[in-house]
């Protein structure tokens, strides 16, 4: 089947098959390998893109569903080859390790802040408790967030 | 990669089962299929610890996820209905689950084709220090129990990907996420027959292993199989759920402990016996009972013990070197007689922790030299954030309570292998840029940057300056691998020797070109300059240009190996690592009584690192194990029933969430220790030990039970509540 969609800005059509997940399209069709397969159950988040600024996972999303949607990606998230702050506060505070949750952990926050810049720290654990991390133990992707927030917060 | 195709396995269904046949003759015929893999059709010898194992299992299944055979096809697709076309035919045989089953001399023999087992004990290990008898008459307190933990995955986010390929010369190179490398190189050569020599093995970057990927799996030599049968590069992926059932897990371990004190709490002995469910095959994960025994025998002093280990085999998933390596388990038991034993004695667990405390230039009963030790601060330290002496005990209304648990674990490498040595390079280019080739690799730890910062001290640059190539076999130097916390250690002291002969040799030259001796030369910043004279200096760039672009000239290029001051042990003494890390937590729980429900509130935490190379990855290690504890502690378990594993994937499996994890307070303790760079000592694994052990010390303290096994979800405290299981105490003549 066709697909068009629109994803980091950037206008694409590809023939896929109607069982294709955005996941497969994203990563195999477009190359964009940033978002990670990680469990192919929705348990795991390491997959997390925005569809039309919405968090989904996009293991668990046919690609036709999304259909003349608007999607955003890690590599969407930064500019002009600039991190973003997200990425940027994730580096500072050491919130990446293996970095393989990370993309998935980065546009789940972004969502989150996009909602509310001044989450508190309950807030964002619950926002981003559909992302596993092995590695961190959560504390420094939880600082970097907040510190995002709060650096947003301020400019508003 | 032109003309990839797709592996996928088959696996056992049945626990234990012989094969009377197998019959590929569908699957080779479906269109799009180029390779099918059997026993029969394939070279390969046993591999693995004892050598009990094959990658492809001809005469005998031995539990669910044994692999059988194997395809490689264009797409997911067809390979996915060519193992659908694959017929085998199965004689069930009776299976064991039950590791006390299993040292049944008339269970089920798993491997009836090793000779001299009895049962199915695959090894013992044995071990006698001192007089336990007469400590035991001696001994004014005595507390007994048995302590029990789960089988447990290392659960990295990224599955297992192997991708092989052959030229058309026949050499093979294999992109792998493994950390012992050039062991898995040898062991892929012995098992299929190749030449090494022709054998190149890439590291891409890892999503993370904990273990899970450090050494050899049958998927890796399945992958190769089908590379060479296919005459194509092949690429396996595992499933989120082969990952949980095909790759090796956490033995569950468990301990019947007694421990024995004087009336002011001195320790006396430790007596143990000690049964690892390691599941179908040795593997590595049959050593983890060495780390366990050094726990048993050298957390505290302890004057005399009696260690008694049997590893089974059992129609199970086997055992591998997951983070901690049997230490997690070996602490839960140890560390609860420790506040059981003072408990009794009505003394302060923490005094009576302090009192037994390894100090430096102790030499544990199997010969462990301790250099550096900083476990008598981390525990004052954590009894002083936690506010021990005023809240411990004082809770219970509250259906509070706070626990502490130590540990000591390896922290200078671990001499498991003839060496435990780690090669490196250093090289300066024409354009001053610096380059580290270390035989050590990354798994996201963090190691290239400790690396590089190691190598930018020791040449006085900036650590932008120092490149790290670490991945591929036919450019680094040899590697025991990565494990045992050693990396920082033994790849950094590697580093350290290499960079500081690299900059012998600048200075050489520059010492030449600035017609000044050395001693009065200094560098800043990657210049050399001539002391008191700001005139006469030259950088890295461009002495290595001079020294280069000349009649008879040479490169900066330098090289080194590391292999630490330490001993193989014999009869379980000796040195075995040449530095030892400690550390301390405490945990507070609030338990729901009528839910049994526990809620980690607090967790502090202090670790003597000997010096940290770099702070924030320090406590990244220390945080992140921390998480993996408490996962262990409160919910991580692979639920099996009948040798299967119920619920194969991450949230059934109970990895912990940002929900899970409390903030975790971090102190990092200097010791600085004499053999590690910098002082630096390991802290890989310190992190993940001693949680589980606290948070059942906190449950104790807040309820008066006492927690028997982990993980400890609520169906089980509230049981223990219930029937008021509680310490036991065999003797109290304090």
């Amino acid at each position: 089947m066709r697909l068009e969609l629109t994803v980091n800005r950037d206008p694409y059509r590809r023939e896929v098959a109607p069982d294709a997940s955005l996941l497969t399209v994203l990563r195999d069709d477009l190359g964009l390998t940033g978002t990670k397969w990680g469990c192919m159950t929705g348990d795991c988040g390491a997959c997390t893109v925005l569809v039309d600024g919405e968090p989904v996972v996009s293991c668990l999303q046919l690609a036709q569903q999304v259909q003349g949607g608007e999607v955003t990606t890690v590599e969407g998230l930064g500019r002009d080859g600039e991190l973003g702050d997200i990425q940027a506060a994730f580096v500072r505070n050491g919130a990446a390790q293996c970095g393989f949750c990370t993309p998935g952990m980065i546009v789940a926050a972004e969502a989150l802040l996009r909602h509310n810049a001044a989450a508190g720290e309950a807030e964002i654990r619950e926002g981003l408790a559909g992302n596993l991390c092995r590695c961190t133990g959560y504390n420094k992707i939880v600082d970097a967030v907040l510190e995002v927030g709060r650096a947003r917060s301020a400019a508003t | 990669m032109s003309g990839l195709l797709v592996g996928a396995i088959l696996r056992s269904p049945h626990p234990h089962a012989r094969i009377r046949s197998i019959d590929i003759s569908a699957a080779e015929q479906l269109p799009g299929v180029h390779a099918v893999v059997h026993a029969g059709n394939v070279e390969q010898r046993p591999f693995g610890y004892n050598h009990d194992n094959l990658p492809l299992k001809g005469d005998k299944v031995r539990f669910i996820g044994d692999e059988l055979a194997a395809v490689a096809a264009i797409d997911e697709e067809t390979a996915r209905q060519a193992l659908e076309l694959i017929r085998v035919d199965y004689e069930l045989l009776p299976a064991v689950f039950d590791p006390f089953e299993a040292l049944d001399e008339s269970s089920p023999p798993i491997h009836d084709e090793l000779p001299d087992l009895e049962g199915n004990v695959a090894m013992r290990w044995d071990f006698d220090h001192g007089d336990v008898a007469a400590a035991e008459a001696e001994a004014a307190v005595i507390v007994e129990g048995t302590y029990s933990s789960p089988q447990a995955a290392p659960a990295a986010i990224e599955t297992h990907v192997v991708i092989a390929a052959f030229d058309p010369d026949g050499h093979l190179t294999v992109w792998s996420p493994v950390h012992m490398v050039f062991m898995y190189r040898k062991e892929l050569a012995d098992c299929l027959g190749l030449d090494w020599q022709q054998i190149t093995i890439i590291q891409p970057p890892v999503g993370g292993s904990f273990g899970g990927k450090i050494d050899i799996d049958p998927h890796d030599f399945i992958t190769v199989m089908l590379a060479r049968k296919a005459r194509r590069p092949v690429r396996l992926v595992l499933s989120r759920e082969d990952e949980f059932i095909g790759t090796r897990t956490r033995q569950p371990i468990h301990f019947k402990l007694r421990t024995g004190a004087d009336a002011e709490g001195k320790l006396l002995f430790r007596d143990a016996e000690i049964v690892s469910d390691n599941g179908a095959y040795n593997g590595w994960g049959s050593h983890a009972m060495l780390v366990a025994m050094n726990t048993i025998t050298s957390m505290y002093r302890v004057p005399a013990s009696r260690v008694r280990c049997a590893v089974t085999y059992t129609n199970k998933n086997y055992g591998g070197s997951v983070r901690g390596f049997g230490n997690p388990q070996a602490t839960f038991a140890v560390e609860q007689q420790m506040e059981e034993l003072a408990d009794a004695l009505g003394m302060d667990p923490m005094d009576v922790r302090l009192r037994n405390a390894n100090q430096p230039a102790d030499v544990t009963p199997q010969g462990m030299e301790i250099t550096s030790c900083g476990l008598t601060e981390c525990l004052q330290i954590v009894r002083e954030q936690s506010g021990w002496d005023e809240r411990r005990g004082k809770l219970r209304e509250r259906h509070r309570g706070l626990g502490a648990a130590a540990y000591i674990h390896v922290g200078g490498g671990a001499r498991i292998y003839g060496s435990d040595g780690c090669g490196a390079m250093v090289k300066v280019d024409d354009s001053g840029q610096i380059t580290l080739i270390s035989g050590s690799s990354e798994l996201g730890q963090g190691s290239e940057t400790a690396l590089a910062m190691i190598v930018a001290e020791e040449m006085h640059v900036p650590l932008e300056a120092v490149h790290v190539i670490n991945s591929n076999t036919d450019v680094k130097p040899w590697d025991v691998g990565v494990h045992a916390s050693r990396t920082t250690f033994v790849a950094g002291n590697a580093a350290r020797m290499a960079a500081a002969d690299a900059r012998d040799q600048l200075l050489e030259t520059a010492a030449e070109l600035l017609e000044a001796p050395v001693d009065r030369l200094r560098i800043v910043d990657g210049t050399v300059g001539v002391v008191d004279d700001p005139e006469r200096r030259m950088d890295y760039a461009r002495l290595v240009r001079r020294r280069l672009l000349r009649e008879q000239g040479s490169v900066v290029m330098a090289t080194a190996f590391y292999d630490p001051p330490t001993e193989m042990q014999k009869e379980y003494r000796g040195n075995i690592s040449a530095a030892y890390g400690f550390g301390a937590h405490v945990a507070e729980v609030e338990v729901d009584p009528d839910t049994g429900m526990v809620r980690l509130l607090n967790l502090w935490t202090a670790h003597d690192v000997g010096r940290a190379i770099n702070p924030m990855l320090c406590e990244g290690q220390i945080e992140g194990g921390a998480a993996m504890g408490i996962g262990l502690a409160l919910s991580e378990e692979l639920v099996i029933f009948d040798g299967r594993i119920a619920a194969p994937n991450l949230h059934d499996y109970g990895l912990p969430t940002a929900l899970d994890v409390p903030r975790i307070v971090v102190n990092l303790v200097e010791t600085i220790d004499p053999r590690g760079p910098f002082g630096a000592k390991g802290i890989g694994e310190g992190g993940i030990i001693p949680p589980a052990a606290a948070i059942a010390n906190a449950i104790a303290d807040a309820t008066g039970i006492r927690p028997r096994e982990y993980p400890m979800r609520p169906w089980k405290v509230k049981g223990w509540i219930d029937t008021q299981e509680r310490s036991i105490v065999v003797r109290n003549d304090a």
